[in-house]
């Protein structure tokens, strides 16, 4: 019997179209736009001005605060300007748009292909490189792993966890980096133990990766304290607190963090990451984006500079079909639909996937008919029916009661609801009223 | 590349399940106990049967129509299941006015005037056969025995079923005179097993309501917890005061097969809207349901108790939704 985690979760069509397709590196685009706030907590401060001549590497946008990330610059070529630019979000925040001229790189960046297995670095001086070189949770939260691998005082890691689970329907971008960079992702794994003080990482792997699972077993033997573990396929796998459960069988409490039960989570693709920052010195300025949908006639896995227009990949891969009704940002089940198509890839763009028109309408509602599928398969143990219908009307201290804010949104029960009810979108709802409601409360 | 893009909330994907197709899941399950029930009781059994479902789907379209003056969503397939279930309660020589009335309450009272479907809080079904049993009881307990298509209408013969006989007797004669006194012809396990015997016309078929469930299991239409904590209940209570004086008490099996237990525990209990969400309520729901339907067989004055034991747990339906909860994940932390 294959692990996984015990309470709820659903399986959606996997999709996996672009499994089979090598990572391709993107060419070059002839602008990029930059975001300074790619990542969790606070935006980067720019620190390039309009006209400045910048490499490929060097920071733009420098961090504010511990919880934050430095920025760096994807191209070489010259800086147009420094202003408000709507991003993936819809919404408009600083970035750094930057004609490409050349590909010249910061000299201290390592490019060479060589494998680079020996950590020569202590612990600290890991957890700086990857400060200094702006790493990143890739998976979609991006939350700046410098402040994960800094255990709080008073608490104890003692098991790292890399999530190569890839639970979304047709994102591949893991897969591939996993099958593509096996080394280099165990080593990024060793960086990871090393910093956190600990001796032993659960690589957690969904079995449609039979090819990536056999690598990384192959391979993991020569590596002191990691093994590879393959999980049964169920969504949201790929959730911290459901890959902790899966693997370790800890349960973070509600409200907690990984820390709180000894572990630390990190995504395959930010392993990777990691091994750049520290082994070759290289900032992460470009990242693996699947492409893909049922419409297009190649579905690819690109290396693309953060900072290229989705638009410019959409291209590459053949333009937009005209049967295209929505484009969306990351996976199918928790990703973001794209109003335009001139917003950037981000440090935390992990696919664009786009759907055709009879995939992409929502059915009619019907009442509910109180099946209890959407408490079955939350894997949260909610109860999505009633968390709507409390934030339907307004009672929302019954709502903060029932744990509306456990809900990690990740939208097992509106996939599921056979009247098919919105439940995600009132949770949502919810979720911000509670919040503001608590916040209240704390400041009093 | 202006085209104008869809922008809505995630998930963009969703499983193919849908209301409808649980409701036609529910009818195809409840379809060998109709074919088992027009072998055995002929034309009478199909009359009623249609009568019941044809205007329990005409009362919903007309009252959502006319008085709640909404879209009418008789497509839904909840009123078939309503007709069938109702229907499976009646017996087979049941006037088609009486059906039609039985259909008008449960359709116009026991879902509508609560707001349709999702909100009712009793079994629309049940809810039409208790009105039609405590306004009718004459009609509604005299059940004619199996003829087939042959027998007639009017002269059917007819009997008491066997709950009813071991109600009335109970302490009278030992259990052995009763099974073996040829006037009460009393059905045997063969006989309850497949079919041969008076009854509703749903209750009397074992096997063809066990394959209605192993099919909704399978099609994941239900879980278990409800048909079998009911059904271990009975078997659990009924097998103590079997023990204990078996001279006069029918053994759990006897329990099990009669008097349409299996028939509640498998399509009546488990209706969605009025059963509790959560598996603890689940299982706290059928253990009352098995609990009060013995204690109404064997102590109370009705013979069968099961359809008025899941009424009574309906209205506990809300109650159980409020105190038992899922386990939230993290809530009790237990880590090793
Ligand atoms: S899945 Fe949909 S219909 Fe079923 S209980 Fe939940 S909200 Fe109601
Ligand atoms: S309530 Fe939240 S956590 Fe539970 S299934 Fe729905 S989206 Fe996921």
């Amino acid at each position: 019997m294959l692990k996984t985690f015990p309470k709820g979760g659903v399986h959606p069509p996997e999709n996996k179209i672009s499994s089979g397709v090598p990572i391709e590196a993107m060419p070059l685009p002839e602008q990029v736009i930059i975001p300074v706030n790619q990542h969790l907590g606070a935006p980067a401060e720019a620190v390039v001005e309009k006209g400045e001549t910048v490499k490929a590497g060097q920071i733009i946008a420098r961090s504010k605060g511990f919880v934050s990330a430095n920025i760096h610059s994807s191209v070489s070529g010259k800086v147009l300007k420094v202003d408000k630019m709507p991003d993936a979000s819809g919404y408009k925040q600083t970035s750094v748009v930057i004609n490409v001229e050349g590909d010249e790189w910061l000299e201290t960046v390592d490019r060479s292909k060589e494998l680079k297995k020996n950590i020569s670095l202590s612990g600290e001086e890991i957890i700086k490189k990857c400060a200094e070189n702006g790493i990143v949770g890739m998976g979609g939260a991006t939350f700046p792993s410098h402040v994960k691998l800094s255990i709080p005082q008073g608490k104890k890691c003692d098991v790292l966890i890399i999530n190569g689970v890839e639970c979304e329907p047709y994102l591949t971008s893991d897969h591939r980096l996993m099958i593509e960079k096996p080394e280099e992702l165990l080593t990024g794994t060793s960086l990871l133990m090393k910093a956190l003080g600990v001796n032993r990482a659960f690589i957690g792997i969904e079995n449609n990766k039979k090819d990536a699972i056999d690598k990384l077993k192959g391979l993991a033997s020569s590596y002191d304290g990691i093994s590879i573990h393959a999980l049964k396929v169920k969504y949201p796998q790929g959730a911290e607190k459901q890959l902790i459960k899966a693997l370790i069988n800890r349960e973070v409490p509600s409200g907690g963090l990984p820390v709180d039960v000894g572990t630390v989570v990190h995504n395959a693709g930010t392993a990777f990451a990691v091994y750049e920052a520290v082994q070759k010195n290289k900032p992460l300025v470009e990242r693996v984006v699947t492409v893909s949908g049922k419409g297009l006639d190649k579905t690819l896995n690109l290396l693309a500079r953060i900072g290229t227009p989705v638009s410019k990949l959409i291209e590459y891969a053949g333009g937009l079909p005209e049967s295209t009704a929505k484009v969306v940002n990351g996976g199918p089940m928790m990703g973001k639909a794209l109003g335009s198509l001139e917003v950037p890839v981000t440090k935390g763009t992990s696919g664009i996937i786009i759907f055709r028109d009879e995939e992409s309408r929502r059915k009619e509602k019907g009442p509910c008919i109180r099946c209890a599928r959407c408490i079955s398969v939350c894997p949260m143990g909610l109860e999505p029916y009633l968390l709507m219908t409390l934030t339907e009307k307004e009672l929302y201290e019954r709502a903060e009661k029932d744990r509306i804010m456990d809900c990690m949104e990740c939208g097992s029960c509106s996939f599921t609801c056979p009247a098919n009810r919105p439940l995600l979108d009132y949770i949502r709802l919810g979720k911000a009223y509670v919040g503001k409601i608590i916040r209240e409360r704390k400041q009093k | 590349m202006n085209k104008l893009l869809t922008v809505s909330p995630s998930p963009h994907e969703y499983s193919r399940e849908s209301t409808r197709k649980l409701m036609y899941g529910v009818v195809i399950a409840l379809a060998p106990a109709l074919l088992a029930t027009i072998w055995f009781f002929g034309w009478a059994a199909l009359i009623v049967t249609s009568v019941s479902v044809v205007s329990c789907i005409i009362f919903e379209y007309l009252i959502q129509k006319f008085i709640l003056r909404i879209k009418p969503t008789i497509t839904d397939g909840s009123a078939i299941v309503t007709g069938l279930l109702l229907a499976f309660c009646l017996p087979s020589n049941l006037p088609p006015g009486l059906v039609i009335l039985g259909a008008l309450v449960a359709i116009g009272i026991g879902k509508m005037t609560f707001g349709g479907l999702g909100n009712n809080p009793f079994n629309p079904a049940l809810v039409g056969r208790v009105f039609l049993f405590l306004s009718f009881p004459a009609q509604m307990t005299t059940w004619p025995l199996p003829g087939g298509f042959n027998a007639s209408f009017t002269d059917a013969l007819t009997g008491a079923t066997p709950l009813s006989i071991l109600n009335e007797n109970y302490d009278k004669a030992g259990i052995d005179v009763l099974m073996s006194d040829p006037e009460l012809s009393m059905p045997g396990y063969q006989e309850l097993f497949w079919g041969n015997m008076g009854g509703s016309l749903g209750e009397i078929a074992a096997f063809a309501l066990i394959i209605g469930l192993g099919y909704m299991l399978i099609r994941k239409i239900i879980t278990w917890h409800i048909p079998v904590s009911i059904l271990l209940t009975v078997t659990v209570f009924t097998g103590i005061l079997w023990l204990a004086r078996p001279e006069a008490n029918a053994d759990p099996l006897y329990h099990l097969m009669t008097g349409g237990l299996l028939l509640g525990a498998i399509f009546m209990a488990t209706d969605y809207v009025t059963s509790p969400m959560s598996k603890k309520g689940m299982i706290i729901y059928g253990t009352g349901i098995g609990v009060i339907t013995v204690l109404i067989r064997r102590f109370g004055a009705y013979p069968e108790g099961v359809q008025f034991a899941i009424l009574i747990m309906n209205a506990f339906t809300p109650l159980i939704n409020i105190y038992m909860k899922p386990k939230r994940f993290g809530e009790e932390v237990k880590n090793g």
